[in-house]
C-alpha cells in the first residue's frame, strides 16, 4: 500500500459506476436509457458536460447500436463502455456475440432487472443469465463499493493480453442501483497506473489493413478461434486471483475475488448465492451460527468464466447444500445450481436443493433464507420455489 | 473532358463476386475517390463475402465486418473514437446493401445521420437480398421479380414501389445526400470529392446491377446502370447543405428500353410498363419541383 487519498462518499450503485469509469479513465461511453440504468448515463453525460471526465460520450437508438457502437470505438483503440438493463440487455445479445467474438475487452455495466412479461422493473438475475453463453465474462456484486471496484477490475481482467475478451459487470436493480451507502472512492491516479493505456493489438490502423471478422469456411481456423475463446476465457480465473490480490495491496481493499466464502471454514451446510441478497443470507448464517448450527454461505462473484474449481474446494465435506437461482430459465434446473452441479459431477456426492427466489424484484427475507437452510439440513433435494403464492 | 479517375487502386484482383457485378465496380470508385486513409465497415451482404475468406482479403484499408442491422452505429463509434486519437484525417465509410440500409439498417443509418457524425454511408443499391439468393427489399422497384415475389399464376411480382432511401435522407436534411451510378464513374468520383468537403454526414446511393439477380447477362452492367439514368428510372442528384441538384439528361429514353433487357421485369404487360413509365415520369417532375425550391409534399 501506498500513500494516497482515502476519500469516502455516500453514493447509491449507479452514481459509483459513473463515477468508476471516470476513475478508469473510460474515454468512450454509448448508451441508450432503460430503468434503472439510465442514471448511470445521466452521470456520465453530466460529468463529460461539465469536463470533469474528458471522454465523447453519444445517446443513440437502441442498445443493438450501443453495442455496436462501442465495437467501433474499441476496435479504434479507446477504451468504451455502456450500460443497459433487461431488456436492453436482451435486444443487443446478437451485438453481444459479436463483440466476443471480435475480442473486444468492452466493459458493460447491467442493473439487473426482471424479464417481461408482466412488465417489472425489479431485479432478478435473468436479463443476463440470458447472455451468460454469449463469450462474455460476467462479474456480479453485492454493494456499492463492489459496483465501483468491479468496473476497475473489470478493465484489468478484460483486457489482460491473454484474455481479450468483454465483460459484463452486475449490481441489482434498486437495492443497490439507487440506494444509497458509503463507499470508498479508489484514487484516480493509482487506478490509472493500476489499468495502464487500453492496448489493443490489432486496433484500426491503415498502415495495417486487415479485415476483422472475415468470412472462414468449415476448414479455416473458425473452431480454433472458438476454442482459444474458451481457453481465455478460463484462463481468466486464475488472472482474476492475481489481479484482485494486487488490487487488494494497492488500495488496501478487501475484494473478495471469484467466490468469497462466507463462515465456511468448518461448515455442514452452505447455500450458494448471486449479488446484493448475500448479504441478508449473511445476517442468516451468522444467526444461525450463533444458534450452534454449522452453516455458511459460498457467495460467487465471476459468474463467467464458472470459477469451478475454487467451487469444489468450498464444498468439499459439506453434508448439503442449496443453490439460489434468481432467474427464470428453463433448463432442468436453474442456471447457478446446473453449473454448480456439473462443476462436482464425479468429484463430490453430496445433497443439494435449488432453490428458486426474489424473482421480479420479490424480497427474499431473513426467514425466507431460514426456509432454505431448514430445508437442505433436512435433506431435501430438486428444485423449491420460495415465497411463492400470490398472498 | 479530362480523364478524372484516379488510378491508385484500393481493391485488388481476385475477390469473389460474381462476373459483372455491379456491387465490385461500386466499391472500386468509391474507394479511389476516398483514398488510403479510409476505415470501411460492411454489414451482412454480398460484400460480406466479395473480399474472400479468412485471412485474405481484396482490400488495402481496414475492413470491419458487422451485423446486419448495425452499420450506422458501428460507423458512429469508430469515427468518435478516431477523434479521440486524434485521426480526424481518416475517412470512415459504411458500405450497405439495399437490405441493409432500407430495411434492417435504417434505424441505425437514420440515428447517425441525425446524430450528425462525421462519416460516409455508401448504399450500393442492387434492389434485392442478393446474397441469400434475390428476395424482395423495400428497395425493390415495382414490377420486379423476385424469388419472393414469384410472377406465378397470381402474378405477385412486387406490386409496391421502390422506398428511395436517399430521398428519406433529404427529408432528413442529411447534409450531404447524393444518388450515383457505376455507369458514371466521373460522376461518382466527383460526388464523393465534393462529399468530403462537407463536415458531418454524408449518404450516396449507388445503383449497382446484379446479372444474377436481375436475370440479365454479365456483360450488360453499365450499359443497363447507364440506361436507368437514361430512362429516368434512376435519376441523379446532388444535395449539399439543402442545395438540390438534377442531372438532367435531355434525351430521355422510354422505361422499356432498361426493363426489355433484364429477366426480371419478363412478365411485364404493356400496360403495367406504361403504368411504370407515368411514375417515373411524375418523379422526375417532383424532383424538378424540388429543384426550383418548391416545397415537395
Amino acid at each position: 500500500m501506498r500513500n494516497m487519498n482515502k476519500n469516502w462518499n455516500i453514493m447509491t450503485g449507479n452514481e459509483a459506476v459513473a463515477l468508476a469509469t471516470k476513475l478508469a479513465g473510460v474515454r468512450f461511453v454509448s448508451a441508450y436509457p432503460i430503468t434503472p440504468q439510465t442514471a448511470i448515463v445521466e452521470k456520465i453525460a453530466e460529468m463529460v458536460a461539465n469536463e470533469k471526465m474528458d471522454a465523447k460520450f453519444i445517446e443513440v437508438e437502441s442498445e443493438h447500436s450501443a453495442m455496436a457502437s462501442v465495437m467501433g470505438s474499441e476496435l479504434a483503440g479507446v477504451r468504451s463502455f455502456t450500460a443497459s438493463s433487461s431488456h436492453g440487455i436482451l435486444y443487443m445479445h446478437e451485438m453481444l456475440n459479436w463483440v466476443a467474438g471480435m475480442r473486444l475487452p468492452i466493459l458493460m455495466a447491467v442493473v439487473n432487472r426482471s424479464i417481461g412479461p408482466p412488465w417489472n422493473i425489479w431485479a432478478d438475475h435473468s436479463d443476463t443469465m440470458i447472455q451468460r453463453d454469449t463469450g462474455w465474462m460476467q462479474l456480479y456484486g453485492e454493494s456499492n463499493q463492489e459496483a465501483m471496484d468491479t468496473i476497475i477490475l473489470g478493465y484489468k481482467l478484460a483486457e489482460h493480453k491473454d484474455i481479450l475478451l468483454p465483460i459484463m459487470v452486475m449490481q441489482d436493480a434498486f437495492t443497490l442501483s439507487h440506494t444509497s451507502e458509503p463507499v470508498e472512492i479508489r484514487d484516480e491516479m493509482v487506478v490509472r497506473e493500476f489499468l495502464g493505456d487500453l492496448n489493443l493489438p490489432f486496433k484500426i490502423d491503415t498502415n495495417r489493413p486487415m479485415g476483422y471478422g472475415s468470412l472462414m469456411p468449415p476448414d479455416g481456423p473458425f473452431m480454433e478461434l472458438k476454442m482459444d475463446m474458451k481457453k481465455s476465457m478460463y484462463s481468466a480465473v486464475d488472472r482474476f486471483v492475481e489481479i484482485t490480490k494486487e488490487f487488494n495491496d494497492l488500495f488496501d481493499a478487501n475484494f473478495p475475488g471469484p467466490v468469497e466464502g462466507f463462515m465456511m471454514e468448518d461448515a455442514d451446510y452452505a447455500l450458494i448465492t448471486l449479488g446484493s441478497i448475500s448479504s441478508t443470507a449473511k445476517y442468516v448464517v451468522r444467526n444461525l451460527r450463533n444458534q450452534g448450527k454449522k452453516v455458511g454461505l459460498l457467495r460467487i462473484l465471476l459468474y463467467r468464466p464458472f470459477p469451478k474449481d475454487l467451487v469444489i474446494s468450498y464444498l468439499r465435506g459439506l453434508k448439503g447444500f442449496g443453490v439460489v437461482d434468481r432467474s427464470s430459465t428453463y433448463g432442468p434446473y436453474g442456471s447457478l445450481y446446473m453449473d454448480v452441479i456439473s462443476s462436482i459431477y464425479g468429484k463430490l456426492e453430496i445433497p443439494a436443493a435449488n432453490f428458486v427466489a426474489g424473482l421480479g424484484g420479490r424480497d427474499v427475507r431473513v426467514k425466507d433464507f431460514e426456509e432454505m437452510f431448514t430445508k437442505i439440513m433436512e435433506g431435501e433435494e430438486g428444485e423449491i420455489w420460495i415465497n411463492v403464492g400470490v398472498k | 473532358m479530362p480523364f478524372s479517375i484516379p488510378k491508385e487502386e484500393y481493391m485488388m484482383s481476385g475477390h469473389t463476386a460474381c462476373a459483372g457485378c455491379g456491387a465490385t465496380l461500386a466499391m472500386r470508385y468509391v474507394m479511389k475517390a476516398m483514398g488510403e486513409k479510409t476505415v470501411v465497415t460492411v454489414p451482412a451482404s454480398c460484400w460480406a463475402v466479395i473480399p474472400g475468406n479468412y485471412p485474405n482479403t481484396a482490400l488495402k484499408v481496414p475492413f470491419i465486418y458487422t451485423p446486419f442491422a448495425s452499420t450506422g452505429a458501428t460507423i458512429s463509434g469508430i469515427r468518435e473514437a478516431l477523434n479521440e486519437e486524434g485521426k480526424e484525417d481518416y475517412n470512415v465509410v459504411g458500405f450497405a446493401g439495399d437490405g441493409g440500409t432500407a430495411d434492417i439498417g435504417l434505424q441505425a443509418l437514420s440515428a447517425a445521420m441525425e446524430r450528425g457524425h462525421n462519416v460516409f454511408y455508401i448504399m450500393y443499391d442492387n434492389e434485392a437480398y442478393m446474397n441469400t439468393g434475390i428476395q424482395r427489399s423495400s428497395s425493390t422497384p415495382y414490377g420486379a421479380w423476385t424469388t419472393t415475389t414469384p410472377v406465378g399464376k397470381d402474378r405477385v411480382y412486387k406490386k409496391e414501389n421502390k422506398k428511395v432511401v436517399a430521398d428519406m435522407m433529404m427529408a432528413q436534411k442529411v447534409p450531404y445526400v447524393a444518388t450515383a451510378s457505376i455507369a458514371f464513374p466521373e460522376d461518382l468520383i466527383k460526388k464523393i470529392q465534393n462529399a468530403k468537403k462537407v463536415k458531418g454526414p454524408k449518404f450516396i446511393q449507388i445503383l449497382s446491377p446484379c446479372p444474377p439477380g436481375w436475370y440479365f447477362n454479365s456483360e450488360n452492367t453499365v450499359k443497363i446502370a447507364r440506361l436507368a439514368v437514361e430512362t429516368r428510372i434512376f435519376p441523379l442528384y446532388e444535395y449539399i447543405e439543402g442545395k438540390f441538384t438534377l442531372y438532367k439528361n435531355p434525351n430521355p429514353l422510354p422505361v422499356e428500353k432498361y426493363l426489355e433487357i433484364q429477366g426480371r421485369f419478363g412478365h411485364l404487360s404493356t400496360e403495367e410498363i406504361q403504368k411504370i413509365q407515368e411514375n417515373v415520369n411524375k418523379r422526375w417532375e417532383e424532383l424538378l419541383d424540388r429543384e426550383k425550391g418548391k416545397v415537395i409534399t
